[in-house]
């Protein structure tokens, strides 16, 4: 663990990219005592710049503190980012596992689904979800994950079906191990290097899909997040164009952190994987 | 012979993908907390209790939900996709009305970012190392990792109001009568700003996927061939790598058309683009369901049809595609 943290470290794209997202880490893990209370309280006059005394980004039309909500912000746009992944790469790898492992017909009838639900219009399908069950973490988490699960499952599947036929998974036949102790045992082990390094870069388009979804308005309105501030700022964008751009620069340096952890975390955990999209 | 089988398999998965978001578009509504009528009737069913009583007839809602599903495909399949309760008229006249305008939209957008994304990826592998291809490598990151809603505002603050080179929003200059050429420029001009800033995640995936393409393809038994028998520099770029660079570029395309229509309601949202990316923005809003679901029904169709013309195209482009599916 020391020696991969250490490599995935000496590396510019690793170590950036750590930095980064620690920095965002550090801030959603301390924002209730850097921010104690609501982000959505009136705290100040309203429409106060950036670098105002007190208010280091500024307040919006209703006198809110932006820094606050940047702050806040972070925790919804990291959970949401995680756990729309995980729920993500867990449809993914069981579908590219079952697929890979078994073959033949149910190899076939999964990889069609897989294609077909890689083509439609995923952010479309996304909206519809939010809207129809109604703006809420789950809804947001649940359709983020509906769209993103398939390159996962044809990563996995394709994993899958090169291991199947090395010698040691032979071996793990022979000896009689059932098919669920070969999966989980020999095969799956083998698989998690391209699979954290899909989850990492996974995790960034999650949160750009999150910051989206809210920006247009269907966010959590219970949660305040930095898509629905970009969005919120967009009435006053002349007088106070910062109220839309400091949000923004927080999502690209997550989304950026996240890509390079990705890019370093492929360098370290298999020299020869080469970046895929 | 190949071929035509070829074809014939991709036009059979073209069926089943609009099959499987009829299906989708169905369940959605069967899933939806509360009446599918009243879903289908948006607002107006609160309103009026013959509307929703109308709908259930018409989609057989009072039937078994197979015989739910078929009638609704037969509905998708013939286009008939209802009315909205807002506009009082066929989703179908509406959608067909906004269509242009999304795919003017797209289509600059898409072209714009494979010309320049592919241009980018080779003047980078070419001089891998240097200070241009840092540069390029770094913008890409940099461009990958923004949010396109928020370049489009931040170019509408630098551009439009600080700058005043480019109108901020809309199509067409509002009451300017034009007519010729003078309205083509406007459109133009009005198209400038939302399509290359819709364009710009694109060009930052083609530029690392081409990168990526060139530098293989660069240590390649066949360019070295070239190289030896003395073929020009220039030349080898053109025809040897080049083409074979921009095959996965091909292979991302495909891929790419329905995530291009879904930024493409983010860009018309933010610079008021009358397409059907606004139409699904307004229809959020209005909980005008029939609508959504007609928008997410063309835009899905519309990335089949893109797909079979690029299959064909890739076909011929590359015959050996044909052994590989």
């Amino acid at each position: 663990m020391t020696f991969f943290l250490s490599r995935l470290l000496r590396q510019p794209a690793g170590l950036a990219g750590s930095l980064m997202l620690a920095a965002v880490l550090l801030l959603a893990l301390c924002a209730h005592w850097l921010y104690p209370g609501d982000p959505w309280a009136m705290v100040a006059d309203p429409n106060l710049p950036p670098w105002s005394p007190g208010y280091p980004f500024g307040t919006d039309m209703l006198g809110r503190d932006v820094a606050a909500g940047v702050a806040h912000g972070a925790r919804v746009s990291l959970l949401i980012g995680f756990v729309a992944t995980a729920v993500a790469v867990i449809m993914g790898t069981a579908l590219g596992a079952v697929a890979g492992y078994h073959g033949g017909w149910i190899d076939d009838l999964l990889m069609r689904f897989t294609e077909i639900s890689q083509t439609i219009p995923g952010f479309l399908l996304a909206l519809l979800m939010v809207a129809i069950f109604g703006p809420s973490l789950y809804s947001i988490v649940g359709a983020i994950s509906v769209i993103s699960w398939p390159s996962v499952a044809r990563l996995v599947r394709a994993e899958f079906l090169s291991l199947r036929t090395r010698d040691f998974v032979k071996a793990a036949v022979l000896g009689g191990q059932t098919d669920l102790r070969i999966v989980f045992r020999q095969i799956l082990p083998n698989t998690l290097s391209p699979i954290v390094v899909a989850a990492s870069l996974m995790m960034a388009t999650a949160i750009l899909l999150e910051s989206a979804i809210s920006f247009l308005g269907l966010g959590d309105r219970r949660l305040i997040s930095w898509g629905f501030m970009i969005g919120a700022g967009r009435t006053t964008l002349l007088q106070s164009w910062w109220l839309s751009a400091i949000p923004g620069v927080a999502i690209f340096v997550t989304v950026l952190g996240l890509n390079l952890l990705g890019d370093g975390l492929s360098d370290v955990l298999d020299p020869k994987l080469r970046r895929e999209r | 012979m190949d071929r035509l089988l070829f074809f014939a398999r991709r036009c059979l998965k073209a069926v089943l993908v609009i099959l499987f978001v009829i299906a989708i578009n169905f369940a959605l509504i069967r899933a939806a907390p509360g009446d599918p009528a009243t879903i289908l009737a948006g607002e107006a069913g609160a309103v009026d209790a013959g509307f929703v009583e109308r709908i259930r007839k018409e989609y057989g809602l009072d039937k078994p939900v197979p015989v739910q599903l078929l009638t609704y495909m037969k509905q998708l399949l013939t286009f008939e996709l209802g009315n909205s309760y807002r506009e009082n008229r066929p989703v179908k006249e509406i959608v067909l009305e906004k269509l242009p305008a999304t795919l003017l939209l797209t289509l600059t957008a898409f072209v714009f970012s494979v010309i320049v994304g592919v241009g980018l990826g080779i003047a980078a592998a070419r001089r891998s190392g240097s200070v241009t291809d840092t540069l390029i490598t770094a913008g890409s990151l940099v461009f990958f990792a923004m949010p396109l809603f928020w370049i489009g505002l931040l170019a509408i603050v630098l551009f439009s109001m600080k700058l005043g080179w480019l109108p901020p929003y809309g199509m067409s200059t509002v009451g300017a009568d034009l007519t010729g050429w003078q309205a083509w420029m406007d459109v133009a001009k009005h198209l400038l700003m939302p399509a290359i800033t819709l364009g710009l995640f694109y060009v930052a995936i083609y530029t690392r996927v081409t990168r990526a393409a060139a530098l293989e393809v660069m240590d390649q038994d066949f360019v070295k061939t070239a190289r030896a028998k003395g073929v020009p520099d220039g030349r080898v770029w053109r025809h040897h790598i080049l083409r074979n660079s921009v095959l996965p570029v091909i292979t991302f395309i495909s891929l790419q058309a329905g995530h291009i229509l879904g930024g493409s309601v983010l860009i018309e949202t933010v610079f008021a683009w009358p397409g059907i990316g606004r139409l699904a923005f307004d229809a959020l809003f209005q909980r005008d369901y029939n609508l959504l679901l007609a928008v997410f029904f063309v835009s899905s169709v519309m990335v089949v049809i893109f797909n079979l013309v690029a299959d064909l195209l890739y076909s011929l482009a590359d015959p050996r595609i044909e052994l590989q599916s």
